[in-house]
């Protein structure tokens, strides 16, 4: 359950100097409360989240609600459990008391957050602090977040992130975005129109029409913008959408010719894609503000669905070169590629994880689809899931989870999305309003 | 899949028919030339768009994963090719489809294929290569909706769809 960090140092270097004076206090006599999320099995820890207090009278509702979402976003990890109120002793009234240690303790909550929230007007400001309850002492010191009250949301989740990267070392990715293709109608007939949420589901906006079908979207490394493939033309064409304004512009201009599967470089003007000309599918990257395109392969095969490693130097893809789909890695220029996928099956939609150390991408083996990981060189894949169709996987900004789409079989089938930790556990729908498929999440929000 | 089944996904197919801005886009052949014993040797104007899809045959089916052409899908072409000679007024856009086994792009790629190889064959009999447009649809428009292989051939499709020479 208490899990000791071994090595302070990682766990310090990644939530910043302010914890790190407390954590080193600390250490002496007792290490950090830790979820050590590498581990093999994992017990969820369980810790509470009082209402937090209302501190103007106007803050009644928001103060009990945000609470409420921290502890979906915490407890949605599968790594925390939280103690619902009515197993509660102690109230916590006043942000600024003293916490009773032995009311927390008897009931085994090992991380306790309390938080104070005013709202005047349309500003909202949250105060809050988390503890290490059998330690006695603070988890890191205590924040403040301002903002106005329609944002409240993201007030909560960046609490949360914070709870989060404190107790594991890691950062969090509950202040964050999704965007994907909705989906309605029959499955002869799919109308499909983009759209974007919060990472559980709130806040959906749609982004464009179901006049035209829209293919995989891919938000640009600040978020601020979405690559996506849409029949707008009659043949399928590379956008631009920016999130802000909705105005959104074509990127691929050759008339009749089809490109797909845009994906960002990291440096944010890079966009590299598939064409297929003459039935023949390539990759090609376009820097968008220049014009200029380069081809990085040119094989009769199918090469497509690239993504770029988080360096920008290597490219990783699918290719059916050998007979049936595989994944390949080349340098960003193009070149010779390397096979890094062996197993049985075909391969395909790969994605680089954002740490940079491992390929999330869907599997194809024996009539049944799966979605998972491999290490850079092929190694180590492990099949996160299984089901008649899964497909499209995308990483949470910390590479800790990925969602993707599964769709049922038959004539009522239908796509959803699904998350699941890279560890296997805690698959899960994730709730939109109608059908959903192709996510892509984005990175934190700033 | 029962003639009745199929006449409800005719009939619901036309009913949709307005979306893709091609009036006779899939709406009609859905068992392909001969198949639906309505008509056959029928009343259609040889010159008609209607004629090119239920007597022509204005689609060839693939094997998994495959974008070759059959005995079978040659046979069907050689009837376009020379529908087309006859009828120079039509361009066509050729669109590639495949089944749901396999990822979105993949199936991108592979319809393009197909459709590629149709058009191939089409300029091999003689068509101008300028009338002759593709489009890939990957697996989403599938034509059937069920989820066996009965509905997969169905789907593993390249669809001629007729432009200009009339009005829709």
């Amino acid at each position: 359950m208490r899990t000791y960090l071994a090595s302070l140092a990682i766990g310090a270097a990644l939530v910043g100097a302010a914890f790190m004076a407390t954590a080193q206090t600390a250490a002496a006599q007792d290490g950090p409360l830790r979820i050590e999320i590498t581990d093999g099995v994992i017990e969820p820890l369980p810790y509470a989240v009082p209402d937090f207090v209302a501190e103007t009278p106007a803050a009644a509702e928001l103060a009990r609600e945000m609470s409420r979402v921290i502890a979906a976003d915490l407890s949605g990890t599968g790594l925390f459990r939280e103690i619902p109120a009515s197993a509660q002793i102690a109230k916590i009234n006043n942000f600024d008391a003293p916490i009773s240690f032995p009311d927390w303790k008897a009931i085994n909550a090992q991380a306790l957050i309390t938080g104070g929230l005013s709202v005047n007007g349309n500003r909202v400001t949250v105060r809050f602090r988390g503890y290490d309850v059998f330690a006695e002492r603070e988890l890191g010191t205590g924040l403040q977040f301002s903002g106005t009250t329609d944002g409240w949301r993201r007030m909560a989740h960046k609490v949360a992130d914070v709870i989060y990267s404190r107790i594991t070392g890691e950062s969090g990715y509950f202040d964050s975005r999704v965007v994907f293709v909705s989906e309605s109608g029959p499955k002869n007939d799919r109308r499909k129109r983009l759209a974007i949420m919060d990472y559980d589901g709130a806040n959906v906006q749609y982004l464009t029409n179901s006049a035209a079908i829209v293919l995989a979207p891919r938000f640009s490394p600040t978020g601020d913008r979405v690559l996506y493939t849409s029949y707008e033309s009659g043949v399928p064409q590379i956008y631009v959408l920016d999130v802000g304004s909705v105005q959104r512009r074509v990127l691929s201009t050759d008339e009749g010719i089809m490109s797909f599967a845009p994906r960002f470089a990291p440096d944010g003007r890079t966009v590299v894609y598939s064409q297929a000309q003459g039935g023949n599918t390539d990759i090609y990257t376009l820097n968008i503000e220049t014009g200029q395109r380069q081809r990085l392969t040119s094989a009769p095969s199918i090469e497509t669905a690239p993504s770029f490693s988080p360096d920008g130097r290597q490219i990783v893809f699918e290719s059916d070169r050998s007979g049936a789909p595989q994944l390949y890695v080349m340098a960003a220029t193009g070149g010779e590629a390397r096979r890094i996928s062996f197993g049985s099956g075909r391969y395909g939609t790969p994605v680089w994880s954002p740490r940079g150390d491992l390929v999330a991408f869907t599997k194809q083996n024996k009539g049944r689809f799966h979605i998972g990981v491999m290490r850079l060189d092929g190694s180590e894949e492990r099949l996160l899931t299984a089901s008649f169709l899964d497909e499209g996987p995308t990483w949470s900004p910390n590479g800790r989870v990925i969602m993707f789409t599964r769709e049922t079989r038959g004539e009522n089938g239908r796509a959803l999305l699904y998350s699941v930790d890279i560890s296997g556990r805690n698959l899960k729908p994730v709730r939109t309003p109608d059908g959903a498929s192709d996510p892509a999440w984005s990175p934190l929000q700033k | 899949m029962s003639g009745l089944k199929n006449g409800i996904l005719v009939a619901a197919l036309l009913a949709l028919g307005a979306c893709t801005g091609n009036p006779w886009d899939d709406a009609a052949g859905v068992g392909g030339p001969g198949a639906a014993g309505l008509g056959a040797g029928s009343a259609l104007d040889p010159q008609s768009p209607a004629y090119f899809q239920q007597e022509v045959g204005d689609r060839v089916l693939f094997a998994v994963d495959q974008s070759s052409l059959s005995e079978a899908a040659k046979s069907t072409l050689v009837g376009q090719a020379r529908w087309l000679t006859a009828n120079p007024d039509f361009i066509v856009t050729i669109q590639g489809h495949a089944d749901e086994q396999g990822t979105r792009e993949y199936n991108l790629a592979l319809g393009a294929r197909r459709a590629n190889a149709a058009r191939e064959f089409l300029i091999s009999q003689g068509i101008a290569g300028s009338r002759l447009k593709v489009v890939s649809f990957g697996k989403e428009r599938p034509v059937e909706i069920c989820s066996n292989e009965a509905c997969y051939a169905q789907n593993r499709r390249a669809v001629t769809v007729l432009a200009g020479g009339l009005t829709g």
